[in-house]
């Protein structure tokens, strides 16, 4: 990267001259291109987030024994030259001496797909009902999605693991920004105090923030989550789970804001704010953190991939989240065994989207600190 | 020194306090006490428990007093070497810990050589040619180590090691070696079981030291002492390791102290994957099936062995870095 300055224009000088500050910050973060890359990234799993049932081929609840285990199966989009989307029939069979199910396809069988079709009913966005998907059986095939299309494959009770990976990645998301929204409030207000006060306040916060991050988190998860009673519902296990990992995940924020407080203090707006009278409340959410918001999103997204891999650990070992309820960490776990990925690899297949989605916010948070300070000579760490 | 070394000690006895009062508190948190789970479980194997031997129990546990006070009479109990007994194995918890404490304490340390090993010198070369082709490849590969769950990374390479070599890596020891006493080839045997959980483990770690590596090391390439030495003439990398690489080692060491708990934390995780018998495996089911006793021990001891790493790598620091003694 260069110094903006140096390759514009006298007119591009006049253009960084005028510049907001938001601007300026735009054009930062575009530089860097792998963090541009990575933030679409991000916007298309949040979309996938909003329109998941939209997008599944299938109800991620209803599956059939008869369908168990299917491997992923491709879509054609040529038949005999011509343009017809369509996917092959699947026949089981039962190897009677291993007793092992294995699938043949049989293309004499074509199944036609078509765009918006009708599937199971649904309600968008959870307000209009309606039971069109993205991708679903052509009418009059006399099958449904649920028997026939297997993007993904199936896992051992013949859901589609399609649409499921899709309904997970709901829960795996969210918990990373309710978990992040919790650290926040808890980093910036404690943060922020230790920074403002500074003395035995700040000494006290600063102690104790040394001690949280000096115990292992994962086996204190384990003994809390395990806590749980089993009697809870899926949402109330959601939000424990939630509250459990920002418990410790707040520390990190906190050290930021109170490192970015400390460097503020002693600037002039803030010494004016206080002789004309402000309450502190007031002058730490009003007139100082606004200034490093930036510098907060930043710090934020780069929480956030933390948050999604717990979640995921802690469903994995059985300690989080548990069926029904769908997230990529419980799909996961039927991946748990060396059997699993020898007889049917596919059901590995929820770890892809975990993997693009924390590469895509580590950049992504990457190139935000470093367009959260545009005035900065460009260098980042 | 020795103020900062009290200091540290005093830190290190207030985190102790602090992980011991949230295993008693995972201790008491599912619903009834543990006497009554403990006679269920031994009811359930047919003895008998009078009326008299259940109130006996509970007085030595201190149940139904204030929760301070069953604090202190738990704490007192471990201060003197009884860690109570485990429901499920009906053994006492130490027999079942010993072993398996140390086998994490290899595990943990051993990764975090491998992170040191292979984290400084990329992050030396990134720092050095920042922005060169390999520089992006390393905080790719670095990237990638931490995006990659550790449990599913485990998985995978367990499962290439059998199907590639032909080499089963469930467990910490071949069959033959399992119950052999120590030897020549059961230590190596024990360390070619050791490769994939400290591979495993160390790259989610890697990642971050990288960068903190790279970034000291950028911030002291720019200062003026560099330039001069430059200037007359140094050897470009013995000038490198001799000034900047030094300096540069400081914050390394200090953030050592926040990775060992990262570590023991993911052990734990890929323990339970590998069936390694560290006491992962054991946390887990003792959790699953709400053998209190035995899970409360093994935080307690998971934490205290953590705030003695630590402790031993703040001393180092104050060693090498003079400065810090001071703060």
């Amino acid at each position: 990267m260069t110094e903006s300055t140096n390759s514009t224009t006298s007119t591009g000088e006049d253009r960084l001259s005028v510049a907001t500050q938001r601007q300026l910050m735009w054009w930062r973060f575009k530089k860097h291109k792998i963090a541009v890359i990575s933030l679409w990234v991000v916007i298309i799993f949040y979309i996938v987030v909003l329109g998941a049932e939209f997008l599944s081929t299938s109800d991620p609840t209803k599956g059939r024994s008869a369908r168990a285990v299917v491997p992923p199966q491709p879509i054609f989009t040529f038949d005999h030259g011509a343009f017809r989307l369509h996917v092959c029939g699947i026949k089981g069979e039962r190897d009677s001496y291993t007793l092992q199910k294995t699938y043949k396809t049989d293309c004499t069988q074509k199944i036609d797909l078509t765009f918006f079709a009708h599937g199971f009913a649904y309600k968008l966005f959870g307000l209009f009902p309606t039971d069109r998907h993205f991708l679903g059986v052509a009418e009059g095939q006399g099958v449904t999605a649920e028997e026939s299309i297997f993007l993904l494959g199936t896992d051992e009770q013949g859901r589609d693991l399609f649409s499921r990976i899709l309904h997970g990645s709901r829960t795996s998301l969210t918990i990373g920004l309710i978990g992040v929204a919790m650290s926040l409030t808890l980093g910036i207000t404690l943060g922020g105090i230790s920074g403002f006060f500074g003395g035995y306040i700040d000494n006290v916060i600063q102690r104790t923030i040394e001690i949280i991050r000096s115990i292992p988190t994962i086996p204190l998860w384990m003994g809390l989550a395990a806590a749980l009673p089993p009697s809870w519902s899926i949402i109330q296990i959601y939000f424990a789970i939630t509250v459990i990992i920002s418990l410790f995940a707040w520390t990190d924020l906190a050290r930021v804001v109170r490192g970015r407080f400390l460097a503020m203090r002693e600037e002039d707006f803030v010494t004016a704010a206080l002789v004309a009278g402000a309450k502190w409340q007031d002058i730490i959410f009003r007139h100082m953190v606004p200034s490093f918001y930036s510098h907060l999103i930043a710090s934020a997204t780069l929480a956030i991939p933390f948050m999604i891999l717990s979640e995921t650990a802690l469903s994995f070992l059985g300690l989080g989240l548990r069926p029904p309820a769908i997230s990529w960490g419980v799909l996961l776990q039927a991946a748990q065994n060396v059997q699993a990925i020898a007889l049917t690899p596919w059901l590995m297949l929820p770890a892809v989207p975990v993997i693009i989605i924390i590469l895509a916010l580590n950049f992504m948070g990457d190139g935000l600190r470093d367009a959260a300070d545009p005035y900065s000579a460009v260098e980042s760490g | 020194m020795l103020g900062y070394l009290i200091r540290r000690v005093l830190y290190g006895l207030l985190t102790i306090f602090a992980v011991s009062v949230l295993s008693f508190t995972i201790i008491q948190l599912p619903p009834g006490d543990y006497v009554t789970s403990y006679i269920a479980s031994l009811e359930a194997q047919g003895d008998e428990v009078s009326a008299e031997e259940a109130a006996a129990l509970r007085a030595y546990f201190g149940l139904g007093e204030p929760a301070y006070i069953q604090y202190g009479k738990w704490m007192w109990q471990i201060m003197q070497g009884n860690w109570g007994m485990s429901f499920q194995y009906r053994v006492p918890v130490t027999e079942i810990i010993g072993q398996r404490l140390l086998l994490t304490i290899v595990l943990a340390l051993g990764s975090l050589i491998f992170i040191w090993v292979v984290a400084i010198p990329i992050g030396i070369y990134s720092a050095v040619r920042q922005y060169s082709v390999l520089d992006y490849i390393a905080t790719m590969f670095g990237f990638t180590g931490l995006a990659i769950p550790d449990f599913l990374f485990a998985l995978v390479l367990m499962y290439l090691a059998w199907d590639w070599f032909n080499f089963s890596i469930g467990g910490l020891f071949s069959p033959e070696y399992l119950s052999a006493p120590w030897s020549l080839g059961r230590v190596f045997d024990l360390l070619q079981h050791l490769i994939i959980p400290i591979v495993v483990l160390g790259t989610s770690g890697t990642a971050s030291l990288i960068r903190i590596t790279r970034a000291n090391l950028l911030d002291e390439l720019r200062k003026p002492y560099v330039v001069t030495a430059r200037a007359k003439g140094m050897n470009e990398w013995q000038l490198i390791f001799k000034y900047p690489v030094r300096l540069a080692f400081n914050p390394i060491i200090s953030i050592t102290a926040y990775i060992l708990p990262f570590l023991v934390s993911g052990s734990v995780i890929v323990s339970v994957v590998l069936n390694l018998p560290t006491v992962g495996p054991v946390l887990l089911r003792s959790l699953l099936s709400q053998d209190m006793f035995l899970a409360g021990a093994i935080i307690l001891m998971i934490g205290v062995m953590t705030v003695i790493g630590t402790l031993l790598s703040d001393i180092l620091l104050g060693i090498v870095d003079p400065r810090v003694r001071l703060r």
